[in-house]
Parts: C-alpha cells; structure tokens; sequence
C-alpha cells in the first residue's frame, strides 16, 4: 500500500461534500443502495487500514457489527437507553474486545488466523446469546426509533469520512511506514526495532471500533435484532470481496469496489431473483479473470499505458 | 458489446410486458426468504400459499376492482433471510416496480423492519407469521400493520392451561423441565413462560437453553430426563424441534405431557417420526374437521404438491383471502381506501369470519397435539372445533 497523497485527501473531501447530496436528489430504492453503499464503504475501508498493509485477511467484520446491533439492540429494549449513548458504548465494546482478541490472536500468521476471525463471529454470536439468555432475559429486541434513511446515509458517510481519514494520517505516519515495513517483511520489521505486535494490535482495534459504530448505526434500520442475524457471516465475506474487488493498493479502493458490486449485486438480485448467487458466482469468475488487481490495479494500468503512449 | 446488447433486450422484453398487460393487471409484491435460515418455514407456510391464492384468483379470471376484471402479476423476491436485503427489496417493490399491493413478510423481525417503508407508501400489512407482545407499540407506530396470529403470551397461555389442566387431572406434578433456543423468539417464550408458570405455582426444576443450530441435544434431553418431571416443554424453533423429539425417543422421555414449540405442526415432523410423535403437543393447530380447512387442504395438496402445515399455513391463506375481499369490497387500487376498508369490516376466510381490533385479529390456534396422524387444535383463541388434550404414552410406533 502506497503513501496517501493531499491530492487523494483533496478529492475524497470533495466526493464526501456530492455523497452528502445524495438524500435530496433520489429516495426509497436508491437511497436504500446509497446506505447500503455508505455501510460497505465504512466497513470494507476499515478493514483495509488492518488488512491492506499487513496482508492479514480478517473475516471478523461480522463479529464486532454484530456487537454493535446487539448493544443497540439490548441497550434500548431492556435498559430504555437513548440511541447515542448505546452507539457510543458499541464503539468502546467493539474497540476493547478487538484489542483483546488482537493482542491474543495476531501472533498467529496467515490462514491460521483468516481461520480465527471467521469463528470469531460465530464464537461471539453464541456467546452473546447466552449472556442475553441467562443474564439479561428479554422480550426482543426491539430498536425503534424515528430515523429514516437519510438520517442513516447521513450517519453513514461520516463514518466512512472519518475512517478515510484516519487512515490518510495513519497512512503518512509512522505508524503506516511502520505497517507498510510489516507488510512487506515482519521479520525485517521486527529487526529495524518495530514493536510489531502494539502496531497490529492498534489497526486492528480501529477496525472493530468502526464495524461496532456501523453495526450501531444500521440497527435503527433493521428494528429487530436477532443474534443470529447481525452476525451473519456472509457479511464478513461481503466486505472482503469488496474490499479485493476495488484493489488493496490504495486508501480509496474499497469505495471503487463496493459501488461496481453493490450494483451488479443489485441487477442480479432484481433481475435473477432464485439464481442470485449463482449468477453472482460468475460474475465473480469474470472479476477475477479481467480484473485480478481490482478496480484500482487496472486504473493504475491503464493510466501507465496512456502515459507510455504520450 | 455483447453485454450491451443483453440489456437491451431485457429492457425491451420488461417494457413490452408491462405496457401489454398494464391495463388489466394488479401487481403484488412478495418478499420472503428462500435461502438461509428461515427457508425451511417459509418455503412450507409462505410461498405455497402465495403461489395457492393467485393462481386460484387467476383461475377465477382475476379480482373485480370496481367492475373491472384484473389479473394478479406476482413479484417475488429471495430476502436471503438478511434484514439488509429484504429492506433494500422492499424500497424496490415500492419505488421501482411500483407494485399495488405487497405480501407481508415472513417472520416478526422482516415485519417491523418494512413497516416504516410501506407505511410511507401506504400499503396495508397484513402480517401472518409475527408474534410479539409489543402489538399496540407497534400497531400506533405503523398503522398500516395488521397481526393475525396471536401473542407470544397467548402462546404461553396455552400452554400453561394444559399445564394446569394436566395438574388437575393428576397426570403431571408441578415439576416441569423447560428447554429454549437461545434465540430471539424462544428467549421471549421462555422469559413469558418463566413468570406465568411461576403464577400458576409450578416449579420449573429443570430449565436450560442451547444455541441456534446445536447439532447435539442429547445433553438437554438426558438433563430433562434426569429431573424426573412428567412434563416437558421446549420453545424450540425448525430445526432443533425435530432434534429434540429424536432425542426424547432414542431417551424415551418418560413424561405425560411432551411440547416443543414452531415447526412441531409441520407435516415433515410426522413424516421423520411417524406414529412414535403421537400426542406430541406443539405450537399452532387446526380444526381439519371444518369443511372449510378441509377443502383448502385439499387445494393446497393439489396446486402447490405439498400438505399444508397444521398451524399457520391457514392463516397466512386467510389473510390472502382478506387483502382479496378488501381490494374487491373498496373496489379500488387506492391503498388508504383499502387499508381503512381491512379495519372497518369483516372477513370470511378459511379460519372463519375475521375482523380486527385495533390492527388485532384475536382468533388463532395456539397449542396443537398429534393425534393419530393428525395436528388437531387443543387450544386457541375464539376458535371453533378443539378437541380434548391427550396424556403422552410412550415412544413406540
């Protein structure tokens, strides 16, 4: 992953101020893709601040959104919490148990933990459950409140502003330096005297601080929370395809391959609604055979062909 | 090019299908799950009664909106049983294709989750499959949402009246073994069931739950077993309903009164256990001596290939028959006219005549029991035809 430039900060704030114009030029369906779209960006960004550099795939994403519905979820329904304090407390939930597991796991080195992130949520699903069955007790999980769509889309690209930005700074730090020296070589790394544990331990906690905050933001939408739902693992998956899809190179990939998905997903959906995966399955070969640098790689080329030529 | 060209196609044949027929055609949305989780109960109580009623108002030559002959243009989707997905299908039901009316959704969750977006459009609800106990919460804030199938407390109820009935008679103590699926909906039941149980003075000496998908229940079951109680209820969902009763027969549970919760009155319990289920007691029931029932039955059986359930299949069919009446008796497409049309009056449908209170239609099935082959209704609300509670004798054919 290369360095973040002004020039890339420049044009992502000038795409965030048109994103939030998006409420008052369209509604319903393409607004609905436009949360959708801001969700997947939020999170297949954050995932790439770990994932990208360090080339450690974590399907985790699923296990802190989880979180983030279920604190919501429990907070409101049993406790009459407010929404933000919940979302707030999502957050710190979603930060604390990434540190944790980080600090457990990150020790472990390529698929074995690609292994252990994709049991993560499915471990925390079940646990979660038990804590709501013996502790908390509930007559379900019930988030209702008076926020539409635009209120969501809007609490959405802020999100997903505020991790492009924070991974523009991390990016141009020495903490980047540091991940990219890791990425590249951890034995290296450790050798010029990087404290290559705390550097992961600190992506990955950011990571789960802002899938847990998107988890937050996306119950009032769902209304009813069910474990087994907010934790689904498909959405792990989802956001590592997007996130491969756009390209790891670059901060802004992921947005360059969520929105090609989303709407190819979207077709599909509407267009093949009892094949849909199947469909969407050789979509996926096509992807991978014309594009297996992702949206940004084949940019990249294409730009370096043009110039060739001039 | 070539990909091009295919959308073009598509554009042209989804263009020509709609100018042709636009005229004389109402468009009904449905969206339930055919993938993941819920499937299994979908594609038993939802999509084969969707599929049932509009081929039979089809058959009929459509629905007579204001004297005007219009045939039933089904869209249906796959939700995946993902909330997200069924959100964003629900807004294309109602901004893109621009459907009249819509099905409501499969399950309590996808229910409340769609009410806010087809409230704004208008459409009226008229939800089967949700139980909750938060109706009048829910029905102020979404006055476009309709329940037909009970509370989670009149499930309990049911179930704690045959508890008392079964004390009374002396074939069960007040020791009772309660089981749930650490689940959304069996965490509510078992909550309820904890405190009425308690009221009615039973002591519930062996209570444990388990997680969504356990393949094991052996455990559970030799727990039950080992309590000693002579009745044993589990607020279990589809898959583990069928892993509990295998357990209970490989243990032969010794007990008189034997309840496990939703899918107990699928046709497929009685197919995987044969007679070894007799007197099983489970969620739902239904009246099959009632020719009404019988005769949709045996529709069912004859368009769709399959049997219907024994509990909410009916329901889900009548409140078909109920947005049917409403868009004929208001003779128009206009959704509020409708929906205020579903309030003002009464319904004749195969559960009977039915009407709401305040978004509440308060005549359902509660506790069903397996009766030589048969999941008769043993308990419901303002139900006709219950037959009397059988005691539990063993796990022999």
């Amino acid at each position: 992953m290369k360095p973040a430039t002004w020039q890339e900060l420049i044009w992502a704030a000038v795409l965030v101020g048109l994103a939030a114009f998006w409420p008052m030029v369209t509604n319903g369906y393409w607004l609905g893709i436009g949360v959708d779209v801001m969700m997947y960006t939020a999170l297949a960004t954050s995932w790439m601040l770990f994932s990208g550099p360090t080339h450690y795939i974590s399907l985790a994403s699923a296990a802190f959104f989880g979180i983030g519905g279920f604190v919501v979820g429990s907070g409101m329904s049993d406790y009459d919490a407010s929404f933000w304090s919940m979302l707030a407390l999502s957050a710190l939930i979603g930060a604390a148990l990434a540190a944790l597991i980080g600090l457990a796991t990150l020790r472990l080195s390529g698929v074995y933990f690609v292994i252990f992130t994709l049991g993560l949520a499915e471990m925390i699903r079940n646990l979660v459950s038990w804590v709501q069955n013996n502790f908390l007790g509930s007559r379900g999980l019930y988030v209702l409140t008076d926020f539409t769509d635009t209120h969501l889309y809007w609490m959405l690209l802020v999100t997903a502003a505020s991790v492009y930005l924070l991974g523009w700074i991390i990016s141009r730090s020495r903490l980047g330096f540091a991940l990219r020296i890791i990425g590249g070589d951890e034995t290296v790394a450790r050798h010029v005297g990087i404290n290559t544990a705390t550097t992961k331990v600190i992506l990955f906690t950011t990571t789960g601080f802002f899938a847990a905050i998107v988890g937050a933001i996306i119950a009032p939408r769902w209304s009813y929370i069910e474990p087994n739902q907010v934790f689904s693992p498909h959405l792990s998956f989802f956001v590592v395809i997007m996130a491969l899809l756009g390209g790891s190179g670059r901060l802004w990939g992921p947005v360059a391959g969520v929105i090609p998905f989303l709407l190819i997903w979207n077709w599909v959906d509407s267009n093949f609604p009892n094949q849909s995966i199947l469909v969407l399955g050789f979509a996926f070969l096509i992807i991978v055979y014309f594009l297996p640098h992702g949206v940004v790689g084949r940019l990249e080329q294409l730009r370096a062909r043009a110039r060739g030529r001039s | 090019m070539y990909r091009r060209s295919l959308f073009g196609l598509a554009a042209v044949l989804a263009v020509a299908s709609t100018s042709l027929f636009a005229q004389d055609m109402i468009k009904i949305g449905a969206i339930a799950p055919k993938t993941g989780p819920l499937a299994g109960g979908a594609v038993v109580t939802q999509w084969p009664n969707v599929q049932l009623w509009v081929e039979q108002v089809n058959a009929r030559g459509g629905l007579d909106v204001g004297g005007e002959k219009k045939m039933i243009e089904l869209i249906e989707y796959d939700d995946k049983t993902n909330p997200g997905e069924h959100i964003k299908l629900a807004q294309r039901l109602a901004t893109q294709d621009k459907v009249d009316f819509v099905v409501a959704p499969y399950g309590t969750g996808f229910n409340i989750a769609t009410a806010p977006i087809y409230g704004k459009f208008g459409y009226p609800m008229i939800a089967v499959s949700a139980i909750t106990d938060k109706m009048e919460e829910l029905t102020t804030r979404y006055p476009n949402l309709f329940f037909t199938l009970g509370t989670t407390t009149a499930f309990v109820d049911g179930v704690k009246e045959i508890l008392i009935e079964q004390r009374e008679a002396g074939t069960i103590g007040n020791e009772i073994a309660m089981v749930n699926v650490a689940d959304a909906f069996g965490i509510e039941l078992s909550v309820r069931a904890r405190e009425l149980f308690g009221e009615a003075g039973f002591d519930i000496v062996y209570d444990k739950s388990y997680p969504l998908g356990t393949p094991d229940l052996s455990p559970v079951m030799k727990g039950a077993k080992d309590s000693g109680a002579k009745a044993f209820v589990a607020w279990s969902y589809p898959p583990d309903s069928f892993g509990l009763a295998e357990q209970a027969i490989i243990e032969n549970l010794d007990v008189n009164v034997y309840y496990s919760a939703v899918a107990t009155s699928f046709p497929a319990f009685k197919g995987a256990y044969g007679n070894k289920i007799n007197n099983v007691l489970g969620a739902g029931g239904t009246d099959v001596e009632n020719p009404a029932i019988a005769k949709y039955r045996d529709a069912h059986m004859e368009i769709t290939g399959k049997e219907a359930d024994y509990w909410a299949s009916a329901n889900t069919y009548a409140s078909l028959q109920i947005l049917e009446q409403a868009i004929v008796g208001a003779a128009t497409l206009d959704r509020d006219v409708v929906t205020q049309y579903i309030k003002d009056n009464s319904f004749d449908t195969v559960m009977g005549e039915l009407s709401f209170e305040n978004n509440f239609s308060n005549k359902f099935w509660s506790v069903g029991q397996w009766q030589d082959g048969v999941f008769r209704g043993v308990k419901g609300s303002n139900v006709d035809g219950a037959v009397p509670v059988r005691v539990k004798e063993g796990w022999s054919e």
